[in-house]
């Protein structure tokens, strides 16, 4: 290594010429330094590595920054630029952006969307999470073994089916079936529900699998120690323990829910009126979004008004983000 | 293999015990008897048995698929390995407390509830008078008397391992079954998990797993020598600290391996 060394320092001093003594305090700085010069490579890697990472980085928050800005400038353009209510938007029951109502102000009535938005998320909710987490226990309790060499490749399978084709199952299945068992034309929130509650099952059930297993195996020892049955182990101790991580869970299926279109915009009917019953066609903030996209124009209120429907989304989205990211902090501390 | 004749009254007896975890056989003819209302701590290297042998007297390892129990192990008139015996009743005469403190994510109230509570309890002045009682005996009372409704995962260690003690008594064992309660704590909470196990021999059988040959010498009132699944050497602890039969036992005494 030494030699190595110097034999490099008798080039540098071939090709510079440089004097003696520079020469010599060359060499010492070289020789003391060397351990340190072969690391600055590394070194230099490491720098190259970690602006590229910041480069990433920067790039996915810019674009995000971008994305935040559009909606937010566009959809409160409606309010701003085209003096609509911020009122009439939340308790309107018309939605007829084009025209103006007495007042001058355009008609924006997105009450019927936000009702049907929060009507298929609550009720697909509440009909996938007993299911899902009863899914979770079943292959995490009761049957480990099959749970795993058959629900769980299962699932993974289920999670990765496009919502079109859940949606095209929904309008061939689910629509024809409600046809004949109430009235109406099967369309509506009924339909949305079962069809949205599908389709977010595998992930709730995925995630409560997660929140269930990572309930630590001395929790269940020490219950079944103190003279517990299974059952209530899984009930008084498991459920408990991972009941913040199932509440994650539940809240990951309602935030898919809330922000799928194409599966519900196929079954739902899209009505923009408030049905008076789940079976009758209605709409969501989603599905008005994906109809009205194709026909508006840039810059005029129609195009702002769906903006607006898509800040409520996004801010909706951020909602259950925030709650998430709350459950989880609790559940660290 | 020795045993002791002077011990009178017995509670827990094992009769040719073997154990097998598969095809390792983990548990080699064990024949113990355990006197009540006394200490016993079983020693040994790592490895030879211990916890398997203490996991066997409340079919704790029942849970663990592809294991196999031969002999009987008598507690009173029944033979606890029966398959007539119910394991969730025989855990409420036999109790448990493990080397480390699984405390339960709830409350300290709750966590000594628990027990009473999934036995039937509902009174809410029964629990409030259970959950005083065994954290008084559990010498933890004057701790948490006022954070009751604290979550329990906040405690020291070592009120953590009395709380699991204190929790394990108010199912209102017979037998109390402790795999190295102490080993994870620090010296003062030793020194008080080890008071608190003196006090309640006046009440229970105690059979406690320790690597720590002073703490067996300090509250056991028998010792027994586990090595490579047998039963090496069982007696008074007194004789096996001072006057050991084998050279194994003497050695690992005095650490020479383990
Ligand atoms: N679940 C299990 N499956 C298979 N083998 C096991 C299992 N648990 C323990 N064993 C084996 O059984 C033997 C006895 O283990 P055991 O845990 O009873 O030892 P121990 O005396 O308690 O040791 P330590 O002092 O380290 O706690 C060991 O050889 C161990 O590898
Ligand atoms: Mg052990």
């Amino acid at each position: 290594m030494h030699k190595e060394l110097s034999q490099k320092s008798d080039y540098n001093l071939q090709v510079s010429p440089i004097s003696k003594g520079e020469y010599m305090m060359a060499k010492m700085i070289k020789e003391t330094e060397h351990p340190l010069y072969r690391k600055s490579n590394k070194m230099r890697m490491e720098r190259f590595g970690k602006g590229l990472t910041f480069l990433s980085v920067a790039l996915a928050a810019a674009i995000t920054a971008a994305i935040l800005f559009l909606v937010f400038s566009k959809g409160l353009s409606t309010f701003i630029m085209n003096d609509g209510s911020v009122k009439d938007f939340f308790t309107g029951t018309t939605w007829n952006p084009a025209e103006v109502n007495s007042l001058g102000k355009p008609i924006i009535g997105a009450l019927p969307f936000l009702v049907g938005s929060l009507a298929v998320t609550g009720i697909s909710a509440l009909l996938s999470a007993p299911l899902a987490i009863g899914a979770a226990i079943f292959m995490s309790e009761i049957a480990p073994k099959t749970g795993k060499r058959i629900m769980q490749p299962v699932i993974e399978l289920l999670v990765g089916i496009p919502s079109v084709v859940y949606g095209f199952i929904g309008l061939t299945v689910v629509v024809p079936f409600l046809r004949d068992l109430f009235p109406g034309s099967g369309f509506g929130i009924a339909a949305g529900t079962i069809v949205l509650s599908v389709m977010i099952l595998p992930t709730v059930t995925s995630l409560a699998l997660d929140a269930i297993q990572a309930v630590p195996r001395s929790l269940r020892e020490a219950s079944l120690a103190l003279g517990s049955t299974r059952w209530q182990m899984i009930c008084e101790v498991v459920l408990k323990t991972a009941k913040p991580g199932l509440m994650m869970a539940v809240i990951f299926g309602m935030a898919r829910a809330f922000g799928e279109a194409l599966a519900v915009q196929m079954v739902i009917g899209n009505a923009a009126v408030i049905p008076h019953s789940l079976f009758e066609p209605a709409s969501t903030l989603t599905s008005i979004l994906t109809m009205g996209m194709g026909y508006t124009v840039m810059g005029q209120i129609e195009n702002n008004a769906l903006w607006s429907l898509a800040l409520v989304l996004l801010l909706m989205s951020l909602f259950f983000t925030i709650t998430v990211r709350m459950i989880g902090k609790g559940k660290s501390s | 293999m020795n045993v002791v004749n002077t011990i009178e009254q017995s509670v827990i007896q094992t009769e040719n015990l073997q154990f097998y975890y598969g095809t390792h056989h983990a548990l080699k003819n064990i024949n113990l008897k355990f006197e009540e209302k006394r200490i016993t701590a079983l020693i040994g290297p790592s490895g030879c048995g211990k916890s398997t042998f203490l996991r066997t007297m409340n079919r704790m390892n029942d849970l663990i698929p592809g294991v196999k129990t031969e002999g009987a192990i008598w507690i009173g008139k029944e033979n606890i390995t029966d398959s007539s015996i119910d394991p969730v009743e025989l855990r409420k005469k036999v109790g448990m407390v493990f080397q480390h403190a699984s405390v339960f994510p709830f409350s300290i109230y709750e966590n000594i509830a628990y027990g009473p509570r999934i036995h039937g309890e509902r009174n809410k002045k029964v629990l409030d008078e259970i959950v005083e009682e065994n954290l008084r005996a559990a010498a933890l009372w004057d701790e948490v008397k006022d954070q009751l409704d604290q979550s329990a995962t906040g405690l020291s260690g070592g009120q953590q391992q009395r709380l699991t003690i204190a929790r394990t008594l108010a199912t209102k064992p017979e037998i109390l079954l402790m795999d190295e309660p102490t080993s994870a704590l620090d010296p003062i909470s030793t020194a008080k998990v080890e008071e608190l196990i003196q006090t309640l021999k006046e009440h229970y059988t105690i059979i406690i797993v320790t690597h720590n040959m002073q703490q067996a010498a300090r509250i056991a009132d028998f010792t027994a020598f586990f090595l490579n699944g047998e039963v090496k050497e069982y007696g008074q602890t007194a004789t096996i600290f001072s006057n050991p039969l084998f050279s194994e036992t003497k050695e690992y005494i005095a650490g020479k391996f383990g």
